[in-house]
């Protein structure tokens, strides 16, 4: 009698457990690698939002390797024929995964939305495959950015640099004075970090696009690149013996310290001066790389969302699709990471002066044709090319190879790799 | 007739177990490496000759893959520096290895704890070894700073910083972590070789330094053989050694080709390139086992 009852009460569970799934909330299962402190907040804001309309929010953090571990983890899925709702893919990597026909089309969330008139164009591109919405743009973090601590300039007796001229003479000037000149970190992608952003600010945006975006061979192998390499190699000298191998804010840390006076990174460094209790004017300044004010070079981060076949699944993507350019999640999301809303139109009041300044040249930079997508962050080219350029560039750098042969070297590195 | 069908069945069952038993439990292991080891041997094979780019395609394309990898200077890089490591590694690994099995086999006192202090290194990742290694060999905070704080300031060591020298670094944390291995190998090997072929020698006049190149190195020759092929892969494998010490940097000066496989398989989005890369390792190893698991196998036959 009681094992009767007892099985009723759980058929009448299980089917109360079937039915509320599937008549009023879909889920999403996200793939993502937003697992430190100030990120993971950002992230658990855009699950409450899923959860106040009603869907279910499924994490799915892989931590580790600047998202290697997360993309192997995506490709397995995706052989096996089950990929989750979104995941963090950005760049033409975007592209890669639409061309394998396994992306959901968002035009119609995007239409209602409006997000042509809110996102500048140069954006919406690369999150549009054959012209249709495949991904959702989340934040702009700004690569060209130079870090000073201008303690360090003054004990020196030296000006805070904005050309590649000033640059040298201050850098001698601070090595003279006992300091390193530049905290650098010498890993692939900060050297080519450096290197994008010594190749904008010398050579302008439109070489840039040429060179970098579209990897013309013409520009590739021409006296621009060879002086804009030779510029970057001239860093070198001003830089300490024990920077191969150091991580990028063991760099920023330096500065912090006073034991260096610059450093070349993008946005995401505030967060290392901001935890070390420093204000921005006074303990440092930041400023665009030397030459390249008036350009941006950008680094976005989107979620690209897989097909489904579910309804409710498909509800709960377009929900998480149109809330992630939503205003509320903008604005909160990227005060907490320290990067800036891709959407026009979001609140001020909550943001830093570097955010701000930020906010106004993204917006300038996109009116003036001057915003270009960040090669070293895998914005510009699929990451077989970007992986070529960084094996040039890293090999310029650490070698005897002249800058001549280097960039002769890149139109056949990059054809290889096409 | 009872008697008869139930002695029958007994043999029967003892048959069985005696033959169906150790089939049946080999059986999995063996399907397991047959599909897990074998078989995605071959699936690589097949990919490397296709395009695959960020997911396996599987139309063949011939040749091209290779052809991409032959002319890539930083796979150059990394297979002289597998080379380079590899022989090194595995030269200093014997040597050190069998010195030390030598003194330690001279009868000596506290040879219990001598042993398991030079055995110690082994209990440990590579990551570990690599990651301890990157600190005592930074130039701003290691030997050299230590060198300096005691007043030698000529001192001057930044092999790690240096293109030229980054792999040997690999060299000396891999032979600092295996070496001791290399000894319990070779210490097991002087414990079972019989006292009185040594006597007998030094009754007939032997020095000491003769009695070990004659006699006792060269009847370790089975040691030598385990040695080299544990060391030989252990060299093959290395991965997360260079990962923690070096990074592969600087620029690519100390990528290795299990490196190279993974950037660009995982990392690169081209599968292809990656999965040909790995057959050439792949092949590498076949090239310098077969002969030599022939030759020794041979020989054993013939005594």
């Amino acid at each position: 009698m009681n094992f009767k009852l007892l099985a009723k009460t759980m058929a009448v569970l299980i089917l109360f457990c079937v039915f509320s799934t599937s008549t009023f909330a879909g889920q999403v299962e996200v793939l993502h690698w937003w697992t430190s402190g100030g990120e993971a907040k950002s992230v658990a804001i855009l699950k409450g939002l899923l959860e106040k309309e009603g869907h279910s929010w499924k994490d799915m953090a892989v931590a580790g390797g600047a998202g290697e571990n997360a993309m192997t983890v995506l490709k397995t899925r995706a052989m096996a024929g089950n990929p989750p709702t979104a995941a963090q893919v950005k760049g033409p990597a975007i592209q890669e995964w639409a061309r394998e026909g396994l992306l959901a089309n968002l035009d119609p969330v995007a239409k209602k939305e409006n997000w042509d008139k809110l996102v500048p164009s140069v954006v919406t591109d690369i999150m549009k495959y054959q012209g249709h919405y495949v991904a959702v743009p989340v934040n702009v973090h700004k690569i060209n950015w130079m870090w000073c601590n201008p303690s360090v300039f003054i004990k020196a007796k030296a000006k805070i640099p904005t050309t590649w001229a000033e640059f040298e003479t201050a850098a001698k000037k601070i090595k003279a004075a006992g300091f390193i000149p530049v905290a650098f970190g010498g890993q692939a992608w900060q050297e080519a970090t450096v290197f994008e952003s010594v190749v904008i600010g010398q050579a302008g945006a439109a070489f840039y696009k040429k060179a970098l975006v579209d990897t013309e061979p013409g520009a590739l192998n021409s006296p621009q690149m060879i002086k804009a390499l030779k510029t970057f190699k001239m860093i070198k000298k001003y830089t300490d013996k024990n920077a191969p191998g150091r991580d990028w804010n063991m760099a920023t840390s330096m500065v912090i310290k006073g034991e260096a006076a610059m450093q070349f990174m993008g946005d995401w460094a505030k967060g290392e001066f901001t935890a070390a209790g420093k204000n921005p004017g006074t303990d440092y300044v930041a400023i665009p790389a030397p030459e390249s004010a008036g350009t941006y070079l950008f680094n976005i981060d989107s979620f690209i969302m897989f097909k489904q076949k579910d309804k409710s699944a498909q509800q709960a993507q377009n929900a998480m699709a149109r809330l992630i350019l939503g205003k509320k999640f903008q604005e909160v999301f990227n005060v907490n990471k320290g990067s800036i809303p891709v959407r026009s139109g979001i609140a001020k009041a909550s943001f830093d002066d570097i955010a701000l300044r930020s906010m106004d040249e993204f917006a300038a930079a996109a009116a003036n044709g001057t915003l270009m997508p960040s090669m070293a962050h895998g914005m510009a080219v699929y990451p077989a090319v970007q992986g070529a350029i960084y094996d040039v560039v890293t090999e310029f750098y650490n070698s005897d190879m002249t800058a001549k042969e280097a960039a002769a070297k890149f139109v056949t590195t990059i054809a290889a790799a096409k | 007739m009872t008697f008869q069908t139930s002695e029958n069945l007994k043999t029967k069952i003892s048959y069985m177990s005696d033959r169906l038993l150790p089939k049946l439990v080999v059986a999995p292991t063996f399907v397991s490496t047959i599909v897990f080891v074998y078989s995605f041997i071959l699936w690589t094979a097949w990919i490397s000759f296709t395009k695959s780019r960020l997911l396996p395609r599987y139309k063949l394309e011939g040749l091209i893959q290779y052809i991409k990898l032959f002319t890539n200077d930083r796979w150059w890089v990394a297979s002289k520096n597998l080379f380079v490591f590899g022989s090194l590694f595995i030269i200093i690994c014997i040597i050190t290895g069998l010195l030390l099995a030598i003194f330690l086999d001279q009868k000596i006192r506290i040879e219990g704890a001598l042993r398991t202090i030079f055995l110690y290194p082994m209990a440990l990742s590579f990551i570990v070894t690599g990651t301890v290694w990157k600190w005592i060999l930074n130039p701003s905070i290691g030997i050299a700073k230590l060198m300096h704080d005691m007043g030698f300031l000529s001192f001057h060591f930044d092999w790690l910083v240096n293109s030229d020298m980054a792999i040997y670094t690999v060299v000396i944390a891999g032979v600092w972590q295996s070496s001791g291995f290399v000894m319990a190998l070779f210490l097991a090997g002087l414990r079972g070789i019989d006292d009185s072929i040594i006597k007998a020698a030094q009754i007939d006049g032997a020095s000491l330094p003769r009695i070990y190149l004659k006699i006792i190195i060269p009847s370790l020759r089975p040691v030598f053989f385990s040695a080299l092929m544990i060391l030989c892969h252990i060299a093959i494998k290395s991965f997360d050694l260079i990962v923690a010490l070096t990074g592969g940097g600087p620029g690519y000066s100390s990528d290795v080709p299990a490196t190279f496989m993974y950037s660009f398989a995982f990392t690169r989005g081209r599968l292809g390139l990656g999965a040909a890369s790995s057959m050439v390792m792949f092949g590498a190893v076949l090239a310098i086992l077969i002969p030599y698991l022939y030759s020794e196998l041979r020989s054993r036959d013939n005594e």
